[in-house]
């Protein structure tokens, strides 16, 4: 069952015997019934291979690379409101779902903002839609993305671009929003895995089990959604939801030092069959030599079909397992792929990539400090811009006259800059520049910024764990060593989406830098009692005291002497009111 | 004459007796089962608010109370859609758990609570005393989704358990604020004013958790408490693997009570009452139950952990249009079109009202069956 997500009130597409669902409209179709006039679901999937990893695709989930994301906490959400595709009556808040994308991981982020519409709404209602969007993912996805709102989002002018078919670039349009705060975890999942067609009962996904996926070294979660033409003659859009789950499983260490691994030992359970609803159902495994010798490593069963590419700039190849083939199948009733290495590396290193970031504050004490980022060009020859976007929040305030951007000891001037500061409690500060990156070089840029003292009741329950800046985004088109052909997206829309790439000789990518976590001057949440104690002791005490000095009158009492006559005669003395003898 | 007169005077008296005695055994039958159906319960649908107040890594244990909860709910047939979860803090995936994405109710790890298929509604700084208040008041923002609202009705049976670190009146949210129990007792009653419940069941498992239900005063409350005023709820055993305590002892052996009920069983609420004795507990767990009409002995358990699903059996068969798209996913749309049809057909009034009305019916099944939600 497909699962096309519309703008709530898009009227040109409208909901009459859909079902709804908390203002997206959600269109079921089963994808074999072509003849009912609903717009079908193209879904394809990818996953970033990594030397020796699985790049699983199937065509009805899609896993997307996190490009070099980091671990570490983090959320975002961004999404392009505007008027939704062939809206008549111009009502904005259909276009929020449009063209939404979604990612969550360790390293949580969803970017993607792009204006789709033919008629771009006010700031004012795209802002509304945005809030009730974020609301509507906070409920299906059971993060806390309702926390979105004005303090953390921007909107960037140059980092995002609108993915499949677009009509308009207003940024203004754009909504940018990152959680750094947020966990991933089995929650986060779950819903995840009942938008896959198949749940998580045939399939690919029936790997997908939460206690192997979050024992690892990194874990992402995405969910984007974009306007693609429904056929060659692009005279009618559908949208495309791609899934992706991209996790890094430390299997040397947990393997005990083996490099070896398989199906079940990363996931504790084999593939037993496709998913019956799915088109395409594939397993790739990257099986490319090093250093061009003879064969290091083997897998089993025998693969399907071997496939060549050229992906991000290196030559790769895939040993591919076709589960919908049913030659598959044949010999046992579950897959298990396994890797094994003829004999072990003596030091295979990773080669690095051409471009990596890195990012850190410093500084001491607890009013001033200093955010610097590194970003590496190791490319032997050619240099290339980047757009680096920053989104710090407003209570580390930014002195952009602190800005420097050096390059091999060699001040760099950024071709493009965009600056809006922050306003206290309203929004954050937003920079980004455009800056070349010289061949073989490393480029640092550091801003100062100075800690606020926050009101008391802005203070979170944990306020000593410190507060979290979110990670900056570097969006460029790198250069390839290779030159890489051309390839068709009718063919292989699997692969294409796997490595998109413009031209033939670069790609594009986008990383995100490491979150921060700062350290704001806490106060101590137990005055306010010891003060009341102290308080309420001293003014007992010492008023107290002085009270009892000015008011209290002193008498002398005599000692009572005589018999008892005279007792006698004292008290007959006192009931009459005189004083005693 | 004089003798036949009374005579048929005695007979006449006589069939009066007879047709009055035959009356009055029909009417206390009748009311024979109107007072049976009195004490049953009368709900049709069950929720549940399970709510976890604690933050950091050293109160795992209460996580691992709510979860035990949340999961014996869901075994019980309460769906996610009806459950609404909140966990103050993250212990499955905290970095400083060694078995990432697993909670443990037992030592030795036997138990994974948390599961594969879990879904928090409200987690980590979303739970506050005024989200809480919200969701059980309804009174909440108009673009809350539907998983964090409780929808409940004047015919739902709500099971409420809250368990944290708490004093005598007050249960603490995230070491920074506390409800107190004249919050709590007044949220009841705007839930009740507002007839969101039928019937209630209270469950707090924190250190002078007695305190908290002293002060109800709406009808139709069933209370459990872990432990009574100035004593404190213990924690079961620490793990040494974890390096923390995984669970409260009253919730332990609730867990393991709770574990032997299935969907049909016939435990009572008094079975619930005996589930810790002092013996176990070492604190001594409470209850109040004069607020509740019925009798716990004819209370089920099920009634508040199990969920209940009317099935109504048509007898005639609904046709379907061919020509209708999505009919399965809309009931609604397909009978608006028949509507249409049945228009042009030029049926009379009262037989196409009938027709819609037992239509509708099925329509609502086919929706309540059908709807998986998402989260």
């Amino acid at each position: 069952m497909d699962a096309v997500a519309t703008g709530a009130g898009n009227n040109s597409l409208p909901c009459p015997g859909q079902a709804q669902r908390d203002g997206l409209c959600l269109h079921s179709t089963a994808q074999k019934q072509q003849h009912q006039p609903t717009p079908p679901l193209g879904r394809t999937s990818t996953a970033t291979p990594e030397a020796g990893a699985i790049g699983r695709q199937d065509r009805k989930r899609k896993w997307v690379g996190g490009a070099g994301g980091h671990a570490g906490g983090g959320a975002g959400a961004a999404a392009g409101s505007g008027a939704g595709a062939g809206d008549d009556a111009g009502r904005a808040a259909g276009g929020a779902a449009a063209a939404a994308s979604a990612r969550g991981g360790r390293g949580r982020r969803l970017p993607v903002p792009h204006a789709v519409g033919r008629r771009p709404a006010a700031g004012g209602s795209v802002d509304k839609a945005w809030k009730e969007l974020s609301n509507i993912l906070s409920g299906i996805f059971c993060a806390s993305l309702n926390f979105i709102d004005s303090t953390n989002t921007v909107t960037p002018t140059a980092s995002f671009k609108p993915l499949g078919v677009a009509n308009g670039t207003d940024h203004r349009l754009l909504r940018y929003a990152v959680l750094p705060r947020e966990v991933v975890c089995t929650e986060n999942l779950t819903p995840w895995k009942k938008l896959l067609p198949c749940g998580s009962k045939a399939g690919l996904a029936v790997l997908l089990k939460a206690e192997r996926l979050f024992h690892s070294s990194y874990h992402s979660q995405a969910v984007h959604i974009r306007p693609i033409c429904r056929d060659a003659s692009c005279l009618a859009v559908s949208w495309e939801l791609r899934q992706t789950l991209t996790v890094v499983f430390d299997s040397f260490t947990s393997g005990q030092g083996k490099k070896d691994w398989s199906l079940f030992k990363m996931f504790s359970r084999t593939l037993t069959d496709a998913c019956p609803l799915a088109s395409e159902s594939k397993v790739y495994v990257d099986i490319s030599p090093k250093n061009k010798e003879k064969q290091l490593l083997e897998v089993t069963p025998t693969p399907t079909s071997v496939h060549e590419a050229i992906v991000q700039g290196d030559k790769t190849t895939y040993a591919v397992y076709d589960l919908l083939s049913p030659v598959l199948f044949n010999t046992s009733r579950s897959l298990n792929v396994q890797l094994k290495w003829k004999r072990p590396e003596d030091s295979s290193e990773l080669s690095t990539p051409i471009m990596h970031a890195q990012r850190y504050v410093s500084g001491y004490g607890l009013q001033t400090g200093e955010i610097s980022t590194l970003i590496y060009n190791t490319h032997p020859y050619r240099a290339f811009p980047v757009i680096l976007l920053e989104t710090v929040p407003w209570y580390l305030r930014l002195y952009v006259h602190t800005l420097t951007i050096i390059t091999k000891g060699k001040e760099n001037k950024p071709s493009y800059m965009h600056y809006q500061p922050a306003q206290d409690r309203k929004r954050p500060h937003l920079l980004e520049m455009l800056i070349q990156l010289p061949a073989n070089s490393a480029t640092k840029i550091t801003i100062q910024f100075e800690r606020a003292l926050l009101k008391w009741t802005e203070y979170p329950p944990d306020p000593n764990h410190g507060f979290y800046v979110s990670s900056s985004v570097l969006s460029a088109l790198v250069p390839s060593v290779i030159a890489m052909k051309d390839v068709n997206v009718e063919e292989s829309p699997l692969f294409t989406s796997l490595f998109p790439s413009s031209d033939g000789s670069s790609y594009f990518l986008r990383l995100y830098t490491e979150p921060l976590l700062v350290n704001l001057p806490t106060p101590d949440f137990s005055m306010p009692y010891n003060v009341i104690c102290l308080t309420c002791t001293v003014v007992a005490v010492c008023y107290g005291s002085f009270y009892n000095l000015l008011t209290r009158t002193f008498h002398v009492e005599e000692p009572s002497r005589g018999g008892l006559a005279k007792r006698l005669a004292n008290v007959i003395r006192r009931l009459r009111g005189v004083p005693p003898i | 004459m004089a003798a036949a007169v009374p005579a048929a005077r005695w007979a006449r008296a006589a069939a009066a007796a007879l047709l009055l005695g035959c009356c009055g055994a029909v009417l206390a039958g009748g009311i024979q089962d109107q007072a049976e159906q009195f004490f049953k319960s009368g709900h049709t649908n069950n929720w549940a608010v399970l709510v976890c107040t604690s933050r950091f890594w050293f109160n795992y244990r209460h996580v691992a109370n709510t979860l035990s909860v949340y999961r014996s709910v869901k075994r019980l047939g309460i769906p996610d859609s009806h459950i609404v979860l909140m966990l103050a803090d993250d212990m499955a995936c905290n970095p400083r758990n060694p078995k990432p994405a697993t909670v443990f109710s037992h030592k030795n790890m036997e138990l994974n609570v948390y599961g594969d298929d879990v879904e928090v509604d409200y987690r980590s700084y979303e739970v506050t005393v005024e989200n809480f208040l919200r969701v059980l008041t309804g009174r909440i923002p108009p673009s809350t989704p539907r998983s964090k609202r409780l929808l409940s009705d004047d015919r739902s049976n709500i099971l409420i358990y809250m368990t944290g670190h708490g004093g005598n009146g007050f249960l603490k949210f995230q070491d920074s604020e506390e409800i107190t129990n004249v919050e709590l007792a007044d949220a009841f009653e705007q839930m009740w004013q507002k007839r969101r419940y039928n019937e209630l069941l209270f469950i707090i498992d924190t250190c002078q958790g007695a305190s908290m239900y002293e002060r109800f005063y709406s009808p139709n409350i069933i209370a459990l408490a872990s432990s009574q005023v100035g004593e404190d709820s213990l924690s079961h055993q620490p793990d040494l693997g974890i390096g923390v305590h995984l669970m409260d002892r009253y919730t332990f052996y609730m867990l393991e009570f709770l574990e032997e009920v299935h969907p049909a069983s016939q435990t009572n609420m008094n079975d619930l009452f005996q589930v810790c004795p002092k013996s176990l507990c070492v604190s001594t767990p409470g209850h109040r139950t004069d607020l509740f009409q019925r009798d716990p002995q004819n209370v089920l358990i099920t009634d508040f952990f199990g969920s209940v699903r009317k099935v109504e059996i048509m007898t005639e068969t609904v046709s379907l249009d061919r020509n209708l798209t999505g009919f399965e996913s809309d009931p609604v749309c397909c009978l608006k079109r028949q509507l249409e049809i049945s228009d042009k057909e030029r049926e009379g009034k009262p037989q196409l009202h009938q027709r819609m009305g037992r239509k509708l019916k099925a329509a609502k099944g086919c929706i309540g069956n059908r709807t998986t939600k998402v989260c």
